[in-house]
């Protein structure tokens, strides 16, 4: 359910663009997804293909993923580490006092278009 | 493939809807209208806290309320039994509200003359936190049954709460939840929030937020 209302948000992007630049056929569209962003990309996939079928602009239009792996910062020691790996505790010096550089991206890369 | 180009977005799926909440954000500045979004999980006491609330205010505010579900207007007749004007939006299935479905519920409101809506979002602790939807404040309810660990499951709710509610206090003795632990999960995650324990069915506890929300629209008025 969370990833229908979020294909709902990229598909209005992507239609808002297409207006102001008066494309009509999108080929692709390239999706950056951090690790701990809570997508699931099989879902986000499913629908996606679910919208596309509906839309003129964007029946054509292949999901590309590109993942982007999570790493968290220390404060106490300034060094960086993977999320996924320690979670909240920095390996390095046993700080609780860490926060996430990235990892939590649900971003539009780019479309192909014309 | 040679007829399309490749063109570069770089924009984070949220920064729209972002963008949309800061605006009715500041047209709810403009008319003196302060907007609450009420987020909680299914079953937290959620409506009753509204009841309470409303039975508080509704001499010195005037109040209307928006019931965000899936399905079903069960809510909205429980709360326009009040006295008060509530009109229930379903989301169709999605899982949380954004920036324009809020302004599209405000105006099935008709909000002129209203000092104060409520918006009650779907039961859910993740995705209402992930999207803005242009209130001026954010308050949650986590009721005693659900744990005193759940602000470290759902980080991103907690953290982007101006108040955190601790309902069902009056059946404390029978649950292991720790108060104290509870509060430094929440404190940790995020340390600007202010917790105020209550519980909905006695009262206890009540006076304190509905002070607080007074207070918080009165300036907003200013």
């Amino acid at each position: 359910m969370h990833e229908l209302g979020l294909v709902t948000h990229v598909v209005r992007t992507i239609e808002d663009l297409s207006r102001e630049e008066q494309l009509s056929e999108v080929a692709s569209v390239t999706l950056e997804i951090g690790e701990v962003s809570g997508v699931i990309p099989d879902y986000l996939t499913d629908c996606w293909n679910y919208f596309r079928a509906k839309s003129e602009l964007l029946k054509e239009a292949e999901l590309k993923i590109e993942e982007i792996p999570a790493v968290t910062i220390c404060e106490t020691c300034q060094k960086t580490y993977s999320t996924l790996e320690y979670k909240k505790i920095c390996p390095h010096c046993g700080s609780e006092s860490t926060y996430l550089l990235a990892g939590n991206e649900f971003n539009i890369k780019e479309i192909e278009a014309c | 493939m040679g007829k399309f180009k490749v063109i570069e977005i770089k924009q984070s799926v949220f920064a729209d809807n972002d963008r949309r909440a800061e605006e009715l954000r500041a047209e709810l500045k403009e008319k003196k209208l302060f907007l609450l979004n009420l987020m909680s999980s299914p079953g937290s006491g959620k409506t009753t806290t509204l009841t309470k609330t409303i039975e508080a205010l509704k001499d010195q505010l005037k109040i209307g309320v928006m019931e965000a579900d899936i399905d079903s207007d069960v809510d909205a007749r429980t709360i326009s039994e009040l006295g008060v004007k509530a009109i229930q939006l379903h989301t169709g299935g999605m899982c949380h509200l954004d920036a324009d479905m809020t302004r599209q519920g405000l105006e099935g409101l008709e909000t002129g003359d209203l000092d104060l809506a409520i918006l009650e979002n779907v039961g859910n602790l993740v995705c209402p936190a992930e999207f803005d939807t242009g209130a001026v404040k954010n308050v949650m309810i986590l009721s005693v049954p659900e744990g005193d660990d759940k602000p470290l499951k759902y980080p991103l709710m907690f953290s982007i709460c101006d108040v955190v509610l601790i309902n069902k206090i009056d059946v404390l003795p029978y649950f292991d939840f720790d108060m104290g632990a509870c509060k430094t999960y929440i404190l940790k995650r995020n340390p600007n929030a202010r917790i105020i324990p209550i519980s909905a069915r006695t009262g206890e506890g009540v006076q304190e937020w509905t002070k607080w929300l007074k207070h918080e629209v009165e300036l907003w008025q200013q």
